[in-house]
């Protein structure tokens, strides 16, 4: 089977910190892949290892064999290309000080795409995907950081889609977010599944039950256990996970 | 406590003491603030009042005569303003690239460390051994000889200080989530630094490097042996007098003129002096004013 | 490097051509930026390299002109502790720079006992008492303190606080430590008002807050909490001051009377190392002793400096270590 993203027996440690303890991993290709698990349990630094991100935090060390589309990412010479394959989204919004128009051609501007037509396919296409559209499309040149903390989150959602990654990694991404534009974000993230392969970090269980095909359990820097989603929220092996989904956990 | 107070908010005799004290205390402490900042102002009331007599368009754009008992200052003024200019087209790109290099690329280790250390001792270098570094080094060693390159080297190296503290102050207030959101863009450091990071801090850079320029233009003891001179015949008119000086010429400058007029020559006309001084303090308020306008202007129109 | 993709747009495109340039020229840059990083660790021991091998001949001895041709070296033990400072004396050169060190720490030391107290009681009003708009004036009026051109305060110490001092205290002269001192007291109060506000500001608002709940007055806090809580900023306050005292030259030069001589009270006048070597190098012969000292002279002023920010620099760091934790 294909993998999109595949982790053998990784390790991260900041320092004397363990972050993340001989991850063992698959995450096939066009599935919403769903994580949950407690504050510090390795989630976004499990995102950062993909995009190999991790390099900007200088005491960061990576061990064991992480694989993008079956090549090791470690030995990928264009880190820049890469990044551009992996979207990330972040739990607080971020519009860059400039306008919402070049906020999204940012991505596709640094690729080498200049022609004007092009981009503004692309702005368009991704403002629309992120359900911003509507809301923005009458002034394209206002400043992304003067939108309001909901619209800012969709903003970081179509920029991350402006460069057509293969993956798009959401980390805790409704944090900042009313539950109505929740709801709608979700059933984007459903849609875009056919286009991409989603991973998605949360801290409602639920989000992950709604859209996730399979969800893994992370806690204190292992993955205690993973499986199709069902599974966990059911009938999981281990009695943390029960623990966590069903609410007693701690 | 007793039981006759019957409200709880009545002040006793102790808070009252205590609210006098701190009335004392916030008088006492303004009146030594004002003890510093009213001298300044009756100075340069004072200044402005004796050079009356000699300020005008004239003063500031004729040349000095006849051993500075006439004419004006436009020899010195615009040899201080060269030796500014060459020292910052020097010193702003060394001082900006270094800024950036300790906010974006150090790390904590040891040579950042050893780097701010030497980033502040060179701060504190005294000026007057900045005149003699500049004397070793550019004049002798590297053969340039008395002239505006070299003062302009020695006073760059004195500003750099400033310069790179400055901007690394500007550059470590854009929010580190703008760097991360397009290094995850796939944007490499180089343009992250050069699509965000400095465009949004750019104006606060230049707040330093203006504030520096007034310090630049006021030193004396960096520029006394190392190229600024008495007095040189230059144009009156024309091209020549705008650009009177090459690289290696020597020239006059105003905080050497101001020096040598006050000390060392006799019968230069007290309004001349006088005039001298307060031109050099009405650039450096210029100068002062632009900058705190700039970050009023900059303030009212932040980006985030 | 850079992904080259393949350009959507077709022809030739400036903008396309220099955005390539840009793009490739990244390892270009980052090694500049390095390069300027380390930029000022060069030009420090630069500046102790260059200073210090011009005044090496002094130490290690350098060979007389034409009438003698023994080699002479400068006598380390008159250096320091002689009060005799006689460079062009035909007969007997002396170099002592004893007087001048004096000199130098007279005025110091009578600047800073004027400029600490008025600093810090500046520092306390501006970061305690005053609020909004006119504490932006005030900060900017002492701000104007340290704007002012040091040939400038030279001047005012020459030919407005030299008269007053005259018609005041009776003295014939007004040149002297108390003029220098009054003026290079101005000139150091800005930067012990700003190092101080800011060692003032760094103390957590949950101490004068704590401090106000137990009842103590603006006073009582300042006094109890805040000076004991700022401590070290403000000695690194303090210390910076002295720094610039010690290196002030030009305003120190045309306000101290500039003679040499052992003080014996502040109606004297001195002579401090740096208005010595502005003064004189000009017309010191370059290879002769006289220069080959002055120079040495720079080498004392850059150890001294060097010392005190160190110093407070140490003290700065401790602070921020603390607040970090």
């Amino acid at each position: 089977m294909d993998y999109q993203v595949e982790f053998r027996d990784v390790s991260v440690s900041y320092g004397k910190d363990v972050a993340l303890k001989n991850i063992n991993l698959q995450i096939p290709k066009n599935e919403i892949f769903g994580i949950i698990g407690p504050a510090n349990a390795g989630k976004t630094t499990f995102l950062k290892a993909i995009n190999r991100t991790l390099e900007f935090i200088h005491s960061a060390k990576t061990k064991g064999e992480i694989l993008f589309d079956g090549k090791n990412v470690q030995q990928i010479r264009n880190v820049y290309g890469l990044r551009r394959k992996v979207g990330v989204v972040f739990p607080l919004p971020v519009g860059l000080p400039m306008s919402i128009y070049e906020n999204v051609a940012y991505a596709p501007r640094r690729s080498g795409i200049h022609d004007k037509q092009d981009l503004e396919e692309i702005v368009v296409r991704c403002l629309k995907q992120a359900m911003l559209w509507d809301e923005v499309k009458d002034r394209l040149d206002m400043l992304g950081t003067k939108l309001s903390g909901g619209q800012q989150q969709r903003l970081t959602i179509a920029r991350a889609l402006s460069h057509s990654p293969d993956v798009l990694c959401l980390d805790e991404f409704s944090i900042a977010i009313d539950p109505v534009t929740t709801m709608k974000i979700e059933d984007v993230l459903a849609d875009l599944k056919d286009e991409m392969t989603i991973i998605l970090v949360t801290n409602l269980v639920q989000q992950a039950r709604r859209l996730a095909d399979q969800t893994a359990f992370f806690n204190k820097s292992e993955l205690i256990e993973v499986g199709p989603t069902e599974k966990i929220f059911t009938t999981p092996d281990n009695q943390l996970t029960y623990d966590y989904v069903t609410g007693d956990f701690g | 406590m007793s039981s006759e107070v019957t409200n709880p908010f009545e002040t006793n005799d102790q808070e009252r003491r205590g609210k006098k004290i701190e009335l004392a205390v916030k008088y006492s402490t303004l009146a030594m603030t004002w003890l510093l900042i009213i001298p300044v102002l009756a100075i340069i009331i004072f200044l402005v009042y004796k050079a009356w007599p000699a300020l005008s368009v004239e003063f500031l754009l004729d040349n000095p005569e006849k051993k500075m008992t006439a004419g004006g200052i436009w020899g010195p003024l615009i040899g201080t303003f060269f030796l500014v200019l060459v020292s910052l087209i020097i010193a702003a790109p060394i001082g900006i690239l270094a800024g950036v290099y300790l906010n974006e690329f150090a790390r904590d280790n040891w040579l950042t460390r050893f780097i701010n250390l030497a980033v502040v001792n060179l701060a504190g270098v005294p000026s007057i051994v900045h005149g003699l570094f500049g004397l070793g080094a550019f004049v002798y060693f590297l053969g340039m000889d008395r002239c505006l390159l070299a003062a302009s080297c020695t006073v760059a190296v004195m500003t750099l200080p400033v310069i790179i503290t400055s901007t690394k102050e500007a550059l470590a207030s854009v929010p580190m989530s703008f760097r991360v959101a397009c290094w995850n863009m796939g944007a490499t450091k180089w343009q992250t630094i050069r699509t965000i990071v400095l465009p949004n801090s750019i104006s606060g850079i230049l707040t330093g490097v203006i504030l520096q320029v007034a310090r630049a233009a006021g030193e004396t003891a960096p520029i006394l042996f190392t190229g600024a001179m008495i007095s040189s015949r230059i144009a009156d008119s024309g091209w020549d007098a705008m650009v009177p000086y090459g690289l290696e010429d020597r020239f006059m400058a105003l905080s050497y003129h101001l020096y040598i007029i006050s000390t060392q020559w006799q019968n230069v006309p007290e309004s001349f002096k006088f005039g001298t001084a307060a031109v050099m303090i009405g650039l450096v308020i210029a100068v002062n004013s632009l900058s705190i306008g700039f970050r009023i202007y900059l303030r009212a129109r932040k980006k985030w | 490097m850079p992904e080259t993709t393949p350009d959507s747009g077709s022809g030739f495109s400036l903008r396309r051509s220099i955005q390539k340039v840009v793009d490739f020229s990244e390892p270009a840059i980052v090694g500049l930026i390095h390069l300027c990083g380390w930029s000022a660790i060069i030009f420090v021991m630069a500046i102790f390299y260059f200073v210090f091998s011009e005044s090496l001949p002094a130490i290690t001895g350098l060979e007389e002109g034409l009438d003698h041709a023994e080699v002479e070296k400068l006598d380390m033990v008159e250096f320091t502790t002689s009060p005799k400072w006689i460079p062009e004396s035909a007969k007997r050169p002396t170099f002592g720079i004893l007087a001048l060190m004096i000199g130098t720490l007279s005025v110091t030391v009578l600047s800073m006992i004027i400029a600490v107290p008025l600093g810090l009681g500046a520092a306390v009003y501006v970061s305690e008492f005053a609020r909004g708009r006119s504490r932006e004036i005030l900060k900017v009026l002492i701000e104007l303190l340290a704007a002012i051109p040091s040939v400038v305060w030279g001047f005012i110490g020459l030919v407005v606080l030299n008269p007053m001092l005259v018609d005041v205290t009776g003295e014939p002269v007004g040149l002297n430590i108390l003029n220098a001192g009054i003026v290079l007291a101005l000139m150091s109060v800005p930067i012990i008002v700003s190092v101080s506000e800011d060692a003032l500001r760094a103390v957590p608002d949950s101490f004068r807050e704590a401090g106000i709940a137990l009842g103590a007055n603006r006073w009582e806090m300042v006094y109890k909490v805040l000076f004991p809580a700022a401590k070290n900023g403000l000695l690194a306050a303090v210390l910076l001051g002295i720094g610039r005292g010690i290196g002030e030259t030009m305003a120190v030069l045309m306000c101290t009377g500039h003679s040499v001589n052992m003080p014996t009270s502040v109606f004297d006048p001195v002579r401090t190392l740096t208005a010595t070597i502005a003064a004189e190098l000009g017309e010191a012969v370059r290879g002769d002793m006289h220069y080959h000292t002055l120079f040495l002279i720079g080498v004392v002023l850059f150890v001294f400096a060097f010392i005190i920010n160190l110093t407070a620099d140490l003290i700065v760091k401790g602070i921020k270590v603390q607040g970090n934790e």
